[in-house]
């Protein structure tokens, strides 16, 4: 068999943060009734025009800047037409002439290599409504609330070559735009799209293979499934010696498969011209200035500083930087707590795994940094051992409880009565002699069983450290 | 210029028009004439011309990012041929 | 005594000196539309309780004295029924906008219900702006009043049609490509299209955005001036609105042209112009002559150009500002449908009229794959060519003298089967559009048939206190002719 090389370029749209619509003054807010957050503008009723909200050229600019794009000096908006019902003027205000960045790159790092993403443009757009199929009416209802929300569309090169390196890719550009805080990137939510266009081709053909685009990628998960599935199709196809069709997908994730989207009734033609309603955008050298002074520390700079500063190990800071919301969380409970790998610790053990048990993602997170810090504080005062403190954590993750208050009300405070103690402890070597034998006889992991037991008897709330001195004390004078 | 069956109907299909044979028919003539006549800009030389799409020289017409509007559905849903729980009804669009 | 006659400054001096109360103006305004509207059909829409209910608020205004400074409270006006009006039915004058009442006002109502204006219903026009004789109406043509066998002219037909039979005071037209001009020459009334971003697009229906403007209609300078001072200003919702330092258009009424240039476009007196509107145009640069205005012949290039281009960008433009009439969330929509592409084409197919049908499709093609830069770059280059020429002139002199249109009003039916021919009649007005300058047409004399003649002064860019002094000085050369109704 021929050896094939996967081909991979990614189209990435991503919802702006901005208060308000691209072009009105309607709120962005996720969620709420259909059709609450809307006014004439962004339902296309007669008569109404567009006024550019300068947030949205601003965060564009910033997004372009962080991943050293050449800013367009003079660009401007044109009009993509095409009719479906989530599109209520029946074209999309975007831009395809004069996009506001262009000639950018994405540096990723995968399995040590080291490799630049080309970053062809990126424009401003609008997005569009939402449609919900009704099966009782066996109708479509829409819903223009996300209609006019902000959008950058970043086109990458096609320059990578594998999932993990479009996962990095992904990775990098959600870090980075969640650090400016341009966007909170949240692909449940859809403020993060990727579609992917893919072609394979034999290892060292000059040329590209026809490409697929795939669409409806929700989860980083799904994006790697999907490459996997439409690469191993694509060879397939060329091995059976059948053409490979340029065509969009629709990746279904429950049936671990794509499949062609029903070719739209007439051809895409989408007569692009320039939006007549809008004016152009002249981008000063003082404002891109002005724009790159105000670009908060990215997640590089952070993750030395860390090391640096906090003195924590290069693969913590890696993981904790990962999303500016653990950043933050980081950040804001050292400063209550001066304990820096202790935070780390938590933050990258404990919240990781509840996240991923939770299925949630990092901007989910509800629990306070002052709560973290006095979960940590216990601890350090001997308040609880390490196996109850985990059990508050997981109270505190989905709660936000204060675990000072959570400890007392449960009676979870470690007991470090000496004498109460050492009374358990003699009850539970007499009552186990089998075990002190084996103890005797050099099998020391019968002193595990007989720590475990006391912990047992103290409903888990012991001292440890007393437990083991005591009890060695004991075993040792036998 | 001479107009073609396909390109009446591409026309039409990007306009979302149903056009009768009859209309098609007189698209062709009309459109022919039409384009035909557009095609008289040629004479004009245009060398080093850049395409002007505004009259006047205006950029940066901005708008704050400040929400200015609240709900105002039953006012935007009032002209609706048709309308189901708050929303715009359509027939629907996937099989 | 009969109201209607009057020009709306003289009723709204006989309003503030309490002689004439705002009722009785609007009452006998209802009644003339009652009697009239038969013979001329400029309305769509006449709004007769909001109008009287309007007419007892703004009274009660200017009793409060809260309306001293503005000239035209109170006087009974009406508006094209392209531009919205909140709640009041606005249709374009086509079947696919069907009942269509607005959600909001268009940012022109808005000023005018400030300034105190009683609007009393919608007018006439080609279906959404397109086409000159106000014949392509889903509700039926509007007649002239001056001859009901011809044409108003259009697209603003019911517009002007309704000042010059005395049915309004006062309208508000769109100028597209000569909308508001033609039928201005063609009723023997005055109209100003004013220069792009004088007067805000908000809440005007698009046809063509790069061209479109909202202007007056009035039987005399000096009342369309005072209508041009209320609408007019800068607006934030209007990206394309434009800061003047100032809108006091009424400081040029004026009757002095002395050392005034004023150049006549070679082209503009040639081929293809009826020999008697040639005259009433040189008529009226005589009197300018007369009265000490600089008035010569003058070079202006690419204009035969300017038909062809301006058909390319209004078309590619309508086609695509009218795609969002598709029956989904107002208007008209099919009852003839299974899936959703039904309901979009025979909605579209069954709501356009043959015109805009016309327009779009050519509109997708000059924007279609393949032909975007012979056509639609083209025209766009072309434009830069005719503003480059109106420059140039502009640099010479202060205002630019030509007819309106090359004839006076056409019979009906003439040109309907011939769209070509149609369009080749704004072979004055649409370089205007292009270039986005101002310009006012003014009535200069009856033709033979009884028809009046319009004459049009073009200003350099926000030059209108130019043509507004120009036509000012040229009106106060004789009486206003009405027509026989």
């Amino acid at each position: 068999m021929k050896t094939y090389e996967t081909v991979i370029g990614l189209e990435v749209h991503v919802e702006l943060a901005t208060k308000t619509k691209i072009f009105c003054g309607c709120s962005t807010e996720f969620g709420g009734k259909p059709n609450t957050h809307c006014c004439p503008v962004c339902t296309g009723m007669p008569g109404v025009l567009p006024v550019l909200n300068k947030k949205v050229v601003e965060y564009a600019m910033a997004a372009g800047l962080a991943l050293n794009c050449d800013i367009t000096r003079k660009c401007k908006f044109d009009r993509k037409n095409y009719f479906y019902p989530d599109l209520p003027k029946a074209y999309q205000t975007s831009q395809l002439y004069l996009p506001i960045c262009r000639n950018g790159h994405v540096d990723i790092e995968v399995n040590g290599v080291k490799k630049a993403i080309g970053i062809h443009e990126i424009h401003m757009e609008e997005d569009a409504g939402k449609l919900v199929h009704d099966d009782w009416d066996d109708c479509t209802l829409i819903d223009y609330n996300r209609c006019g929300v902000p959008l950058i569309e970043i086109v990458s090169e096609p320059d990578m070559r594998s999932a993990d390196e479009v996962i990095a890719y992904l990775t990098k550009l959600r870090t980075t735009l969640q650090y400016l805080g341009v966007s909170d990137c949240k692909m449940q939510e859809g403020s993060l799209r990727a579609d992917v266009n893919l072609s394979v081709r034999e290892v060292g053909a000059p040329e590209f293979g026809t490409r697929t685009e795939m669409k409806n990628l929700n989860s980083f998960k799904s994006i790697a499934r999907a490459i996997e599935g439409e690469r191993k199709r694509q060879i397939e196809q060329i091995e059976y010696g059948k053409s490979i069709i340029q065509e969009t997908r629709r990746w279904d994730d429950n049936k671990d498969s794509s499949f062609a989207m029903r070719s739209k009734e007439d051809a895409q033609d989408y007569r692009y011209f320039p939006e007549p309603d809008l004016v152009p955008i002249e981008i000063s050298e003082e404002w891109i200035k002005e724009i790159k002074s105000k670009e908060p520390e990215l997640r590089e700079a952070k993750m030395l500083r860390y090391e640096t500063e906090y003195d924590i190990p290069e693969y913590d800071a890696s993981i904790i930087t990962e999303t500016k919301a653990i950043a933050d969380l980081f950040e804001a409970t050292v400063a209550i707590i001066k304990k820096p790998k202790e935070v780390s610790n938590w933050l990258m053990v404990e919240t990781m795994r509840l996240l991923k048990e939770h299925e949630m993602d990092a901007e989910d997170i509800k629990f306070s940094p002052e709560n973290l810090a006095k979960l940590i504080g216990l601890m350090d005062a001997d308040a609880i051992n390490r196996t109850v403190a985990k059990k508050v954590f997981e109270v505190i993750f989905s709660e936000d409880i204060d675990p000072e208050q959570y400890v007392e009300e449960k009676g979870l405070r470690m007991v470090n009565d000496e004498d109460a103690l050492r009374k358990t402890i003699e009850e539970i070597v007499s009552q186990n002699s089998q075990s002190v034998e084996d103890y005797k006889a050099g099998k020391k992991k019968a002193m595990g069983f007989l720590v475990g037991q006391t912990m047992k008897a103290m409903q888990g709330k012991a001292n440890p450290g007393m437990i083991n001195q005591i009890l060695t004390g004991i075993l040792e004078s036998l | 210029m001479q107009i073609t069956d396909e390109t009446i109907k591409y026309v039409s299909a990007l306009a979302k028009l149903q056009l009768t044979k009859e209309e098609e028919e007189r698209a062709k003539v009309d459109l022919g004439n039409i384009l035909g006549y557009m095609d008289t800009m040629n004479e004009l030389d245009t060398t080093g011309i850049e395409p002007m799409s505004h009259a006047f020289q205006v950029s940066n017409v901005f708008r704050e990012d400040v929400v200015t509007n609240g709900d105002d559905r039953e006012n935007l849903l009032a002209n609706a041929p048709a309308k189901k729980d708050g929303c715009f009804v359509v027939p629907k669009t996937v099989e | 005594m009969d109201l209607t006659t009057l020009t709306a400054l003289e009723l709204s001096t006989l309003i503030k000196s309490g002689q004439v109360t705002v009722m009785e103006a609007t009452k006998q305004t209802l009644e003339k539309i009652k009697e009239r509207e038969q013979s001329y059909n400029c309305f769509v829409t006449v709004v007769e309780e909001e109008a009287l209910s309007q007419a007892e608020e703004v009274q009660k205004r200017i009793d409060a004295g809260e309306l001293a400074d503005s000239p035209l409270a109170g006087v009974p006006m009406a508006i094209k029924d392209n531009i919205c009006t909140k709640g009041i039915k606005t249709s374009c004058s086509s079947k696919i906008l069907g009942d269509f009442k607005p959600p909001y006002s268009a940012e022109v109502v808005e000023r005018l219900e400030k300034a105190g204006a009683v609007i009393i219903g919608k007018l006439n026009m080609d279906e959404f702006a397109m086409g000159s004789t106000t014949e392509t109406s889903f509700y039926g043509a509007t007649l002239n009043p001056w001859n009901v066998e011809h044409v108003p002219g259009g697209s603003s037909g019911g517009a002007a049609a309704a000042v010059a039979a005395e049915e309004a005071y006062y309208t508000l037209g769109s100028d597209t490509g000569g909308s508001i001009r033609q039928p201005s020459s063609f009723c023997g009334v005055t109209g100003i299209k004013p220069t792009y971003g004088t007067v805000s697009r908000y809440g005007l229906i698009a046809y063509a955005s790069s061209l479109d403007q909202i202007g007056p209609i009035a039987r005399n300078v000096s009342d369309c001036v005072a209508a041009l001072e209320v609408i007019s200003g800068y607006d934030a919702k209007d990206s394309t609105s434009v800061k003047n330092e100032e809108y006091r258009y009424t400081e040029a009424l004026v009757d002095d042209v002395k050392g005034m240039r004023v150049g006549i476009p070679k082209g503009y007196l040639g081929e293809g112009l009826d020999e008697e509107v040639k005259q009433g145009i040189l008529k009226v640069a005589e009197e300018l002559r007369k009265k000490g205005a600089i008035v010569e012949e003058c070079e202006l290039e690419g204009i035969d150009h300017a038909i062809p281009a301006y058909y390319v960008i209004a078309s590619a433009e309508a086609s695509s500002n009218l795609s969002r009439y598709d029956g989904v969330k107002y208007g008209y929509r099919t009852e003839n449908f299974e899936g959703l592409q039904d309901v979009y084409k025979n909605t579209r197919d069954e709501g356009f009229g043959n015109e805009v049908k016309r327009r779009m499709m050519i509109g997708a093609f000059v924007l279609s794959s393949g032909y975007y830069d012979a056509y639609y770059n083209k025209a766009l280059r072309v434009k830069a060519v005719i503003k480059h020429a109106f420059d140039k002139v502009f640099e010479k002199y202060d205002v630019i003298l030509g007819p309106t249109a090359p004839t006076t009003a056409l019979k009906i039916g003439e040109n309907l089967d011939d769209p070509l021919k149609m369009y080749l009649g704004d072979i004055y007005t649409v370089s205007v559009n292009l270039a986005g300058l101002p310009a006012i047409s003014i009535p200069c004399g009856v033709d033979s048939k009884g028809l009046p003649i319009g004459a049009q002064f073009i200003g350099r860019a926000f030059g209108e206190k130019d043509i507004i002094r120009a036509a000012y000085s040229y009106e106060q050369t004789h009486e206003y002719v009405r027509p026989t109704l």
